[in-house]
């Protein structure tokens, strides 16, 4: 849970340096997903680590060492914000000169994650997919059958009235405020990672209050399947199509008449694809763990 | 004239706000127990918030950011007392029990 | 004005910490974790409006989601396993 302050502090850094895009993703995933998904995985490996007798002083003596050219690495980097850093002189200043022609959206970060920068998302998109793939892969073939039938599963807090009331209320308000960020992510701060760790949020926040199987009900984790690799495919296929009219892969230039459409087009349609892709992924994992945890709990 | 007195409402609800969640925050600090404690940072959360972001809204003016800081106080407005009460609630059910006259009664 | 709220809000974010680190039970620190996340909501819109960023908004407002989602995901998980004697984070 400190790791949850330790996710709002971060980002609180990088609103105070500007970087509101990097906070955002920050205040979703660090403070909101990541806590969830440790306590799910607390939920299954059990309270009491086995002590070691063991004083483990050389990992400790390693740990310093580390530590200590980490710093001395840091003090070679230029200074903060000096203009003839390497970051700065390289590619970045025609980023920024060109983006507004080129590309014609106003959120910098967008254009250059979704379109100059394209093949690089592609492959984070690929590595969330293989996280999710990994997961399945450990957690539901240990045993099939310790999964809890729907007919026998402990609905809980069953006691929180309020809460379930309310939470109602909101779910489809944090839904509709996903597709914001999705779609808006080309004027604002937003795109398809963040809407896609906050549509998760609020399905996971849907399962945690009334009960994994009527979550499972209504978004069949079959279908997620199917999602997470379709937003891959969307993502690729974009790519694919925009290498059909002429161009290089994910170069989005000819997909329309004029190039700054084009442009547009492409990046709402990998967006859409990192978003599908990232939301499906997330409630998977959540799924995955505490249906584990659910079904040893009933096992015991 | 009128931006005059916009500007002074908007800093006392700024201030009013400031000074209510320090408050707040020395309850949470030095109070004895869990209860007063919830008590302390719930009472003083709600009034605090919407006036900071009260006050915020007059520095705005009509706009799509006082939408959008109106977006949060409603949002706040709903949550906040929420989660006071499932904390709370929870504390209960935990056998956490308020102290009445300085000990622990069961 | 602005800056004397926003430096209100940054020592009370330092109190709700040192509560969470030192709150005798689970429910103080969940308190103070919650305290602490309403604080950065208002701190976020303070300084959006320091800089004249008004985009820092919508992370505020996704922070107050995620804030209530993280707090009822916590308490699930503490009332779910409460049998032992739940010291410790």
């Amino acid at each position: 849970m400190l790791a949850g302050i330790y996710g709002l502090l971060s980002a609180s850094f990088f609103v105070s340096m500007d970087a509101v895009d990097v906070a955002f993703t920050e205040a979703a995933v660090g403070a909101g997903v990541f806590p969830l998904l440790m306590l799910t995985a607390l939920t299954v490996t059990g309270r009491f680590e086995q002590t070691a007798h063991r004083r483990p002083r050389a990992a400790f003596f390693l740990v310093l060492v580390t530590g200590a050219l980490m710093i001395l690495g840091t003090l070679d980097m230029p200074a903060f914000g000096s203009p003839d850093a390497p970051a700065h002189t390289h590619v970045a200043a025609r980023y920024i000169q060109l983006s507004p022609t080129e590309i014609g959206i106003p959120n910098m970060v967008t254009s250059v994650l979704a379109d100059y920068r394209a093949f690089d998302t592609l492959g984070e998109v690929v590595v969330v997919f293989t996280a999710v793939v990994g997961v399945l892969i450990l957690l539901t073939s240990v045993d099939q059958r310790q999964r809890p039938s729907p007919a026998n599963a402990v609905e809980t807090m069953r006691g929180h009235m309020i809460l379930r009331v309310v939470s109602k209320m909101l779910i489809p308000l944090i839904l509709l405020f996903a597709l914001y960020v999705q779609f808006h992510g080309e004027y604002g701060p937003g795109g398809g990672f963040q809407a896609g760790v906050i549509f998760a949020a609020a399905i996971i926040l849907y399962a945690m209050l009334f009960g994994l199987a009527k979550a499972e009900a209504a978004i069949k984790p079959s279908i997620l399947r199917l999602l997470a690799a379709f937003g891959v495919l969307l993502y690729g296929g974009v790519g694919v199509v925009s290498f059909l009219t002429g161009v290089n892969y994910l170069d989005y230039s000819r997909l329309a008449a004029d190039p700054v459409t084009g442009r547009h087009i492409g990046i709402l349609g990998i967006e859409l694809g990192v978003g599908i892709t990232v939301a499906a992924a997330m409630i998977l994992i959540f799924y995955a763990f505490a249906g584990y945890a659910a079904g040893r709990a009933e096992a015991e | 004239m009128l931006a005059n007195i916009v500007n002074l409402l908007s800093s006392a609800c700024l201030l009013l706000g400031a000074f209510l969640i320090i408050s707040g925050a020395v309850g949470v600090l030095r109070f004895p127990d869990f209860f007063t404690r919830m008590h302390a940072a719930g009472v003083t959360e709600t009034l605090a918030t919407t006036l900071i972001l009260l006050g915020l809204m007059l520095l705005a003016g009509w706009s799509i950011i006082s939408f959008k800081l109106l977006l949060i106080l409603l949002f706040i407005l709903i949550t906040s007392p929420v989660a006071s009460h499932a904390l709370t609630k929870a504390a209960l059910h935990g056998k956490l029990w308020p102290l009445v006259d300085g000990k622990n009664e069961q | 004005m602005l800056i004397a709220c926003a430096v209100a809000i940054l020592v009370v974010m330092v109190m709700a910490i040192v509560r969470a680190l030192l709150g005798p039970t689970i429910y103080d620190r969940i308190l103070a974790v919650n305290l602490f996340g309403t604080k950065t909501v208002l701190l976020i819109a303070v300084i959006g409006f320091l800089f004249g960023r008004p985009d820092f908004l919508d992370i505020a407002l996704v922070y107050a989601l995620i804030n209530f989602i993280s707090i009822v995901g916590v308490l699930r998980y503490f009332e779910y396993n409460r049998s032992e004697e739940g010291g410790s984070l």
